[in-house]
C-alpha cells in the first residue's frame, strides 16, 4: 500500500528526519496561504501515488503566493497516469549543492531487509546501479538484532562518503531504516537527500510502501495518518464494483471470495485459486475471450459467499455467461462452489444451466459437486479437461451471442 | 527415494484443533503419514482423530524422536509456533499459515538458517511423496489425492499451492509421475525457493526431470536460471508460466503477495527470456509441460 | 426453503433436551438452535451443510440429513 509523499514525510519526520518546512493544501487557495506563511521563493508538488511527477508537469515552482496559486490549480487539475491528485505540498525552495539516494527494501532472494545508498541522488537509481556501480553500495542486515547505526554507517561509508556529512547522513538513513522496520514497509525511500549550502542535510522527497498485510496490525499509525479501511492505493483506485468484491469477501470469515478486478469484457470469471487464477484469466484471453473480471477464490469459501461472488458478477452490465473454473483443489469443496454458483445465478433470476458456461471444479467433494450440476443441467467438465481447454470452451458458448 | 519426507518421517501438527487442521489430520492419517502429535495450547490430553493433544511442542520431543512439524495456526501466532518448534530441535517444519507480515517471515528464516533448519513455506500445501508421505494439506481428501500424485520421477515445485496438485495431475495423467512435489509457498519471503530445493532433487536417482509453477514479481526464476548456469544439472527443467496478463498492467496486485509486477525484472517477458537463456525450458499450457520432459528427458538433456 | 439441503428432526428427539445442547455445539455451521423447549432448525444455514455426520451420530440417528439434489 503506498502511501502519498506528505504522508512518507510525517512518517520520518517521527524519526527525526530534517525536511524543509511544508504544508499539504487541498485547493488553491489553501496553497496560496502556505506561500505566504513559508514565505519566499516554493514548490508545489503533486499529490499524486504515482511516479514521473517532473516530467508530467506535476511539480511547479512559485515566486510569490499568487503564482503559487496559480501553479496549485494547474497541479490539481492534472491527472497523472490516470491518477487524480489527493491535493498539493507546497514547500520552501532550497538550494541544493549535491544529491543523495537512500532506500530500505527487501531482498527476497537473501531473505533479509538491505539498504541501499548512493551519492548520486536525483536519477533514476537502476541507472546508478548500471552506469556507476562504485557510487551505489548494497548492506544487508540482520532482521533478528536490534538494528544499529553502525549499519547505516557502513552502508553511507561505503561510497566514500566521510567528514561531517557521514554522520548526518547515518542518521537520516538509520532513521528510514527503523521507520521501515517498525512500520512494516515494504520499500521506504528518500530520494534526494539534499546537501544545502550552508552544510546542512534534509530530506526532499520520500516514498513508502506499506505492506498490505500489515494494515491491522499498524492500525495505530494509518488513523494517524487518516488513511481508511476503503483506500486500498493500489495503482489505479477501485470501481464500485470492486469495492462491492471487497464486502462480499469481509461478509464471511470462511475462505476468500470476492477479491475481484473489473474488466469491460462478456463473461463472468468465477476463478481459483491463486496461481488458478492468473492461469485461467491468461487462458480465456489466449482463446480470444474478454473477461469481465478477474477473481481469486480460495481456503473453502461458503455457500453463501460463493453465491454472493456470483451475483455480484452476474449484475455486471454486459456480463453474458460466467465460467466455474478452478485448478485442482485441495481444501476448497467442489460442491459447496457447486451449491453457491447455482444458488446465485438462481437468486439472481437467472437460469443456471444457460448461465454457467462451463464447471471446472475437480478434486475434494467432487462426486457431491456432479449431482447437484447435473440436476440443474450445468455443463460439468473433471480433471481430465485442462485449465486451458476449459477457458477455451467457456468462450466458445459466447461465440454465437 | 523421495526428498525432504518419507514413510519413517514423523511430525507433529501445531494448531491441530483448528477447524481446516482436523480435517487436514485426517487426510495425513488416511494417507499413511506419521502424525505423533498435534499442538494447541490449552488442549492438552486431547485427541483429535486418535492423535494425542499437548500445550507444548517440547512434550513430544522430550519422549520421542519429531522430525518435522506443520504449523497451521492463526498469523498472529505462527512465528511464535514456529520459533517453539526449532528451539525444540525440528528440522523440519511446513508453515501452511498465510498472511504472515514479511518482517516476521524474515526474523524466523533467518534463525532456521543459523539453527540448521529446513523451512517450507509460509503459505503452502506441504509436501508430497506419492505412495510415501505427505505432510501438509497438498492433494486434499485420499482419492483426490491419489489420482493427482502417482508415483514417479518428475520433482515438482510450485510458489502456488493449487498448482502444485494441477501439475501433478497432468504429470500423472501423461504417465510420468511425482517423486516429489513441494508447494513453496507464494510469499515475497519463503523458506525454501527453488535453487535452494534443487540440490535435494539432484540428489534423489528417482528424479529424472523438475516441473515449477511460476508467476510474476520477485527474483527467485533469476535465482533458480544462475543456478542452472553455475551447476552443470543432469535434470530438466520445464516451467509454466502464468499471469502473462500482468505485465501490462504494472503496480496492480493479483494472487499472492510476491505476484506483483513492480520492475522490469518482475515481467513474465523478462524471467521467461532469463529461464530460457539459462536452458529451462518454459510451457504455454499445463499440458505442453509433461510432452516437454518426456521429449528432454529421451535426449538425455 | 433452502435449495440443496433439508434437515429433518425426529420428534422423539424433542423429548431428549439434554441432546438440544449438544446438537447446537456439534454443527460446525450452526444449522441447530434451541426455541423455548423446541430444537429447531435455521433456515439461512442449511445450505452450508458440510455433510459432517456430526449431528446424526450426536442424536443416535434421530436427525436425518436430505440432500435435495438427489
Amino acid at each position: 500500500m503506498r502511501l502519498y509523499e506528505f504522508e512518507a514525510k510525517q512518517v520520518i519526520a517521527k524519526f527525526g528526519v530534517p525536511l524543509p518546512k511544508r504544508t499539504m493544501a487541498r485547493t488553491a487557495e489553501e496553497a496560496e496561504a502556505a506561500a505566504t506563511s513559508i514565505g519566499g521563493s516554493v514548490v508545489l508538488k503533486s499529490q499524486v501515488l504515482s511516479g514521473g511527477r517532473m516530467k508530467a508537469g506535476g511539480v511547479l515552482f512559485a515566486e510569490t503566493p499568487a503564482e503559487a496559486k496559480a501553479a496549485a490549480t494547474t497541479i490539481l487539475a492534472l491527472t497523472i497516469n490516470g491518477l487524480e491528485p489527493t491535493g498539493v505540498l507546497v514547500e520552501e525552495r532550497r538550494k541544493v549543492v549535491q544529491e543523495y539516494y537512500a532506500a530500505v527494501t527487501w531482498d527476497g532472494r537473501a531473505k533479509s531487509p538491505l539498504i541501499i545508498f548512493s551519492d548520486m541522488g536525483g536519477i533514476d537509481i537502476e541507472e546508478v546501479a548500471e552506469q556507476h556501480p562504485e557510487h551505489l553500495s548494497r548492506t544487508h542486515f540482520s532482521n533478528l538484532r536490534p538494528f544499529s547505526d553502525y549499519i547505516a554507517k557502513v552502508a553511507v561509508s561505503s561510497v566514500g562518503v566521510t567528514g561531517n556529512e557521514l554522520g548526518a547522513l547515518t542518521r537520516i538513513v538509520s532513521a528510514l531504516a527503523r521507520a521501515f522496520l517498525q512500520y512494516d514497509m515494504t520499500l521506504a525511500e528518500i530520494n534526494p537527500i539534499a546537501r544545502l549550502e550552508d552544510g546542512t542535510i534534509i530530506a526532499l522527497d520520500s516514498h513508502m510502501d506499506m505492506e498490505e498485510e500489515a494494515r491491522g496490525s499498524q492500525r495505530a499509525l494509518l488513523t494517524e495518518l487518516a488513511i481508511s479501511d476503503d483506500e486500498t492505493r493500489q495503482a489505479r483506485p477501485p470501481t464500485p464494483f470492486e469495492i462491492a468484491g471487497g464486502q462480499v469477501d469481509a461478509s464471511d470469515p470462511r475462505g476468500v471470495a470476492g477479491r475481484v478486478v473489473e474488466f469491460d469484457g462478456n463473461l463472468g470469471l468465477i476463478i481459483g485459486a491463486g496461481g488458478g487464477s492468473l492461469t485461467l484469466f491468461d487462458a480465456v484471453r489466449a482463446a480470444g475471450g474478454r473477461a469481465a473480471n478477474y477473481c481469486e477464490i480460495g481456503g473453502n469459501p461458503s455457500v453463501g459467499k460463493a453465491a454472493a461472488l456470483t451475483k455480484l458478477v452476474l449484475s455486471k452490465p454486459g456480463v453474458e455467461k460466467i465460467a466455474v473454473m478452478m485448478s485442482v483443489v485441495s481444501n476448497t469443496r467442489a460442491d459447496m462452489m457447486a451449491r453457491g454458483v447455482v444458488l446465485g445465478c438462481i437468486e439472481a433470476g437467472k437460469d443456471p444451466a444457460e448461465t454457467i458456461a462451463i464447471f471446472r471444479v475437480p478434486g475434494s467433494w467432487e462426486e457431491e459437486a456432479v449431482k447437484i450440476l447435473q440436476k440443474y443441467h450445468v455443463e460439468y467438465v473433471d480433471r481430465t479437461v485442462s485449465l486451458f481447454e476449459a477457458a477455451r470452451r467457456a468462450v466458445a458458448k459466447l461465440g454465437g451471442s | 527415494m523421495s526428498i525432504l519426507v518419507d514413510e519413517n518421517t514423523t511430525f507433529i501438527i501445531q494448531g491441530i484443533t483448528g477447524r481446516e487442521a482436523v480435517t487436514m489430520t485426517r487426510e495425513l492419517l488416511d494417507y499413511g503419514s506419521k502424525v505423533i502429535g498435534g499442538v494447541t495450547p490449552g488442549r492438552k490430553g486431547r485427541d483429535v482423530h486418535g492423535v494425542p493433544v499437548e500445550d507444548t511442542v517440547r512434550a513430544f520431543t522430550a519422549r520421542e524422536r519429531v522430525d518435522g512439524a506443520v504449523v497451521v495456526v492463526p498469523p498472529a501466532f505462527a512465528t511464535d509456533a514456529i520459533f517453539e518448534a526449532i528451539e525444540a530441535g525440528i528440522k523440519l517444519i511446513v508453515v501452511v499459515t498465510e498472511r504472515i507480515p514479511r518482517r516476521q517471515v524474515a526474523q524466523v528464516v533467518e534463525y532456521a538458517k543459523q539453527e540448521g533448519v529446513r523451512i517450507i513455506g509460509p503459505n503452502c500445501l506441504g509436501v508430497i511423496s506419492p505412495g510415501r508421505a505427505r505432510m501438509g494439506g497438498v492433494g486434499g481428501a485420499l482419492e483426490s489425492t491419489n489420482r493427482a500424485f502417482k508415483p514417479g520421477s518428475i520433482g515438482v515445485m510450485s510458489r502456488s499451492g493449487g498448482m502444485t496438485v494441477e501439475i501433478s495431475n497432468a504429470l500423472s495423467v501423461a504417465g510420468l509421475g511425482i517423486s516429489t512435489a513441494v508447494s513453496i509457498g507464494g510469499d515475497a519471503i519463503i523458506g525454501s525457493s527453488y535453487a535452494e530445493l534443487m540440490p535435494l532433487f539432484e540428489a534423489d536417482p528417482q528424479t529424472k526431470g523438475i516441473a515449477i509453477y511460476s508467476e510474476p514479481g520477485g527474483r527467485m526464476e533469476a535465482e533458480l536460471a544462475d543456478y542452472m548456469t553455475a551447476v552443470n544439472s543432469r535434470l530438466p527443467v520445464v516451467a509454466f508460466m502464468a499471469g502473462r496478463f500482468m505485465d501490462e498492467m504494472p503496480g496492480m496486485r493479483f494472487g499472492h503477495a510476491g505476484t506483483i509486477v513492480e520492475g522490469r525484472a518482475d515481467t513474465t517477458a523478462e524471467k521467461i527470456a532469463r529461464m530460457n537463456a539459462a536452458g529451462i525450458s518454459v510451457a504455454d499450457r499445463i499440458e505442453d509441460m509433461p510432452v516437454i520432459l518426456a521429449e528432454r528427458i529421451a535426449k538425455g538433456s | 426453503m433452502a435449495m440443496f439441503i433439508r434437515v429433518d428432526i425426529d420428534e422423539a428427539l424433542q423429548a431428549e433436551t439434554a441432546l438440544h445442547k449438544r446438537l447446537v455445539e456439534v454443527c460446525p455451521v450452526d444449522i441447530f438452535a434451541v426455541d423455548g423447549a423446541r430444537l429447531v432448525t435455521v433456515e439461512k444455514n442449511l445450505d452450508e451443510c458440510t455433510l459432517c455426520d456430526l449431528c446424526i451420530d450426536a442424536s443416535g440417528d434421530k436427525v436425518k440429513v436430505v440432500k435435495l439434489y438427489e
